[in-house]
């Protein structure tokens, strides 16, 4: 894993290191793009009143990396993204399934220094 | 805690614990299920679905309750009612409390020599169906589809259902029945001859008022099937459906009493004769009475739920009404259906130019209903046995008339009126359902009610029901649009609105979802133009189009070049398996004509369409609701049956309405002959050649409910075919729902297709200009997605991997090699794909035909 902490910058002796992502324009309003932070696929979203979330990217439903692709929308006022492959809805807030409480993905802390999205550990 | 035993898993067996478990909350009864098959309770009458698209888990019976203990492949083979234990096939001794009795019924199989031989079937459970679908599957890849004759022993219900079985696995079906006329116990003489007539066209043989006289094999492996006549029949496979028995057998070695005509005699609580046991569904004889139903056999599970828990439930008079569609022949029969009442009058409309025979029978002052047939066209039996027993609103010859359903209107049912005879759920027990608020949806009412959980044949007039209470159905698009995709169509066509923060604002509330966004965003592409990906449309897209490509389970992408009507030149063919060689894909041909190439990573998308591009194609839109595709058979080109250039058409078609979003996928055929090479009545629209010009038919789709195209028009010159077209498409993409294809969008046409011929051919609402001129503009606009991305930086961008890590390979996507196919590694659930090892499938596809599979190079 050495040689991707080294591409990613993350600094694998921190565990609350910050591992940069892409400029802040990069991310498209609703839409999501995928990272790789410490080895792991991440998910990382930008809604429509410009909070950034990040959400580990594996769908637990089909186990695919996809759901940085997913569309991003509101239900009942909670932020969502939907998984592309079976539409369950994950909220961005708490990584929760909303269809299935029991099921959901780990959560990121995202940060903007200098113009530049960081993700940092779960 | 007590222990209840249910003995068998079939429907009524399952409903029994469902009811209980229902009923009983607190889980105050331990309850044991010894079922005798080796899988839970399936729907038993959607057994010949198994043989179409229907899989054993399609019909598997919803929810197993997990303080359910149920045991599979555990018969009960012995009762001992005195010690209240029962034995089981694995030699265990199970004590109960009580014993409920559901072991059903085994098929008659008369006493016909020849009836042990192979390829002998009888029609009951789903391993009987694989048998039957092994032995046709052999028949037909041996002699072709239609070729091999397979013979139906009865001519009831069953026996027709098994011969609609046959027909769909590819034998030619006999029906053999001993009475006069086919379906005896539901119809008349009149309707049985009209229903004869139907199934005839259909290509079924029908041999009645004679039996089978033996089976023997001849000497090719088949088997010559004698009829009492002296008609000699081959046949690859036979199948008894002649009847069913009650299977006691465990309850008379028990002890039990009988009923004279076989079945465990209960009284209207089914009790049996012995303390604590009591028998449901097919193998109780309700005071010596059996019934072959699914409904009555709900209705005593219902009783015995209700006894155990401390009610106080008889079984009443059971509803032995049937509908069903056989072979596209709809035949239903409720009531007293043969006169059997004295002093009854029979009302008949018999139409042999229609294909329609109906017979009331009513009591003998004409005013009560007291039953019915129905065949060819069954509409009014929803409402007809609503009045079973009621004063009828009218002169009963006014109800079977045409147009008669409409002169009674739904209101006009008693609130006894009984709606799902599958559930026993009456038009009262509705009506409160929905005037409670319990339920103000179609999938609300089946679920507080269970109406229509069964059969589904009441399920459209569940919606009556609900219009008739006043609760519209909505038909809002999602929570943040109260109107409807037919209404912000026109919103978006008028105000001229071009994007979705302004629509949503305006007409909507909150942010949108993966509903209301693709919805709005084909809108905009058909309304205003432009690229799917350009600016704020590329938040709206699925996944699909907003990777212009097809996401499969495991993340990557399949890739499919437009060849329009399926035409590819040799170098194209060559292009796109240099593509596929050096990227890795594996390549399938699709039932469309065209060539898909799997297993693309997201960021390989943009390298694989350069190469697509740069040899001429374009993007095929397999991945939008848009026109996929239009087949073609090679018509005069080189058929020597051929009559137009059906080629030219096709390609022609596809490339004028290329690119075009709407509702739902799209998809076209064009043959050019009456062979129907083409399978256009199976798409959306389909031209079949005629001496002098071109059929239309709209609205025919395949997948999971197959429907054909009707004809709106014949002998069309080209002009006229394409314009026709034209008004076609923008009528649908203007005013269907969303997901909605075209044969539910024509079906919920007020009028149906002579409304929608009016519409575009006559102008009766004065819009074809509109639209004539929406299609101009569509055609005028087009440009291929794929070569525009590839020159536009900004949206090649979205193509990688991981943004900040862009030449790393996603390291969750792996592949393995599964029998020479390069698959996604996990295999999904399913039955057994190493067919070699089942002895089928040994040999291997031609090399010359398998592309070696080897690592992206």
């Amino acid at each position: 894993m050495t040689a991707l902490d080294e591409r990613t910058g993350t600094d694998p002796s921190s565990g609350t290191g910050w591992t940069p992502v892409c400029p802040l324009e990069r991310l498209q309003p609703e839409r999501g793009v995928c990272a790789l932070v410490a080895g792991e696929p991440v998910a990382v979203f930008r809604t429509h009143d410009d909070r950034l979330f990040a959400l580990h990217n594996v769908d637990p439903f089909s186990h695919a990396s996809v759901l940085s692709r997913g569309i991003v929308g509101d239900l009942g006022g909670t932020p969502v993204v939907a998984s592309p492959l079976y539409k369950q809805h994950f909220a961005l807030e708490t990584g929760r399934a909303l269809e299935d409480s029991g099921v959901g993905v780990a959560t990121y802390p995202v940060r903007v220094v200098n113009g530049t999205v960081e993700v940092g550990s779960p | 805690m007590k222990t209840v035993v249910v003995v068998g898993h079939g429907m009524v067996g399952h409903r029994f614990v469902e009811s209980l478990r229902r009923l009983d909350p607190d889980g105050t009864w331990r309850v044991v299920v010894l079922a005798e098959e080796n899988r839970p309770a399936y729907d038993r009458v959607a057994l010949s679905s198994y043989v179409g698209d229907a899989s054993a888990e399609d019909l598997t019976l919803d929810g197993h309750d997990p303080r359910v203990e149920l045991h599979l492949d555990e018969p009960v083979t012995a009762v001992d009612p005195v010690a209240r234990t029962v034995r089981t096939g694995k030699g265990r001794d199970v004590a109960y409390d009580e014993l409920v009795l559901a072991t059903g019924s085994v098929p008659f199989v008369p006493p016909v020599p020849g009836r042990d031989l192979e390829h002998v079937f009888v029609y009951r459970t789903l391993d009987d169906l694989d048998g039957l679908r092994a032995a046709a599957q052999r028949a037909v890849s041996t002699a072709g589809a239609g070729r091999r004759a397979g013979v139906v022993v009865g001519g009831g219900l069953l026996g027709l259902e098994a011969a609609n079985a046959l027909r769909r696995l590819g034998l030619s079906p006999h029906v053999v029945e001993m009475a006069p006329r086919l379906m005896p116990v539901q119809v008349d003489e009149g309707g049985g001859a009209l229903l004869q007539r139907l199934v005839s066209d259909l290509g079924l043989r029908v041999h009645t008022g004679v039996s089978t006289s033996s089976i023997a094999r001849d000497h090719r492996g088949g088997l010559t099937v004698t009829l009492s006549d002296g008609t000699e029949l081959d046949a690859s496979v036979v199948v008894f459906s002649a009847g069913i028995r009650p299977a006691d057998a465990l309850a008379r070695a028990a002890g039990l009493e009988v009923g004279e005509r076989g079945g465990v005699l209960v009284d209207d609580r089914c009790r049996t004769s012995a303390e604590h046991v009591w028998a449901i569904g097919e193998v109780a004889a309700v005071r010596g009475r059996t019934y072959g139903l699914v409904a009555p056999g709900y209705a005593m599970a219902e009783v015995v739920a209700e006894r155990l828990t401390g009610g106080d439930g008889r079984f009443t008079e059971a509803d032995l009404s049937t509908k069903l569609k056989l072979l596209g022949v709809d035949v239903a029969s409720f009531g007293d259906a043969h006169a059997a009442t004295p002093g009854a009058l029979e009302v008949t409309l018999d139409d042999p130019v229609a294909g329609t025979y109906a017979k009331l029978v009513v009591s003998d002052d004409a005013r009560t209903l007291l039953g019915g047939v129905l065949v060819g066209d069954a509409s009014d039996y929803d409402t007809l046995r609503g009045f079973l027993g009621a004063e009828l609103p009218g002169d009963p010859m006014s109800l079977i008339a045409p147009a008669g359903g409409e002169a009674v209107g739904f209101e006009a049912l008693p609130d006894a009126a009984q709606i799902c005879s599958c559930n026993a759920v009456t038009k009262g027990a509705l009506v409160e359902a929905i005037s409670s608020g319990e339920a103000t949806t179609v999938p609300q009412l089946k679920a507080c009610t269970r109406a229509g959980t069964t059969c589904g044949s009441c399920v459209p007039t569940l919606a009556k029901v609900l219009a008739s209470c006043g609760v519209e159905v909505s038909t809002a698009l999602c929570e943040h649009f109260t109107r409807s995709r037919a209404e912000l169509y026109e919103i978006i066509r008028v105000t001229g609105s071009t994007t979705f923060s302004e629509i949503v604002a305006q007409y909507g509330t909150g942010r949108g979802c993966d509903v209301c966004k693709p919805a709005v965003a084909s809108m905009l592409a058909t309304l205003a133009g432009g690229h799917v990906l350009d600016g704020e449309s590329a938040t709206l897209q699925d996944t699909n189009d907003h990777f212009l490509a097809n996401m499969q389970r495991n993340g990557t992408y399949s890739v499919v070049p437009r060849l329009p009507g399926g035409e590819v030149t040799p170098d194209g063919l060559i292009a796109i398996g240099e593509v596929a060689r050096d990227f890795g894909l594996y390549t399938k041909i699709t039932g469309g004509q065209r060539i898909d190439l799997f297993g693309a990573r997201v960021d390989d998308l943009p390298a694989i369409w350069r190469r697509l591009v740069d040899a001429g194609f374009e993007s095929g839109h397999a991945y939008g609701k848009s026109l996929r595709t239009v087949k073609s058979c090679v018509g005069t080109d080189w058929c020597r049956y051929g009559v137009q250039d059906s080629v030219g058409l096709a390609v022609a078609l596809e490339l004028r309405y290329r690119g075009l979003r709407s509702p739902h996928k799209l998809k076209s055929g064009v043959s050019g002959c009456a062979r129907e090479c083409a399978e256009a009545r199976s798409k959306d629209f389909g031209v079949i050649a005629t001496e002098t010009g071109w059929n239309l038919y709209l609205g025919g789709n395949g997948g999971f409910t197959p429907r054909h195209a009707e004809l709106i028009a014949s002998d069309l010159d080209t002009t006229t075919l394409v314009r026709t077209i034209d008004r076609f498409l923008m009528f649908y993409v203007r005013t269907a729902d969303r997901l909605q294809r075209t044969a539910p969008w024509i079906e919920s046409l007020e009028g149906g297709i002579d409304h929608l011929r009016a519409v575009i051919m006559d102008d009766s609402l004065g819009i074809c200009a509109a639209l004539d001129e929406q299609m101009a503009a569509h055609v005028a606009g087009y440009a291929d997605e794929w070569a525009a991305v590839l020159d536009d930086p900004e949206k090649l961008a979205r193509f990688t991997s991981f943004v900040n890590a862009p030449g790393v390979p996603d390291p969750t996507i792996e592949f393995v090699d599964h029998l020479g196919r390069r698959v996604p590694a996990g295999m999904k659930d399913g039955q057994p794909t190493d067919l070699a090892a089942l002895g089928l499938g040994g040999v291997p596809i031609t090399d010359g035909a398998r592309i070696p599979m080897g690592a992206p190079a």
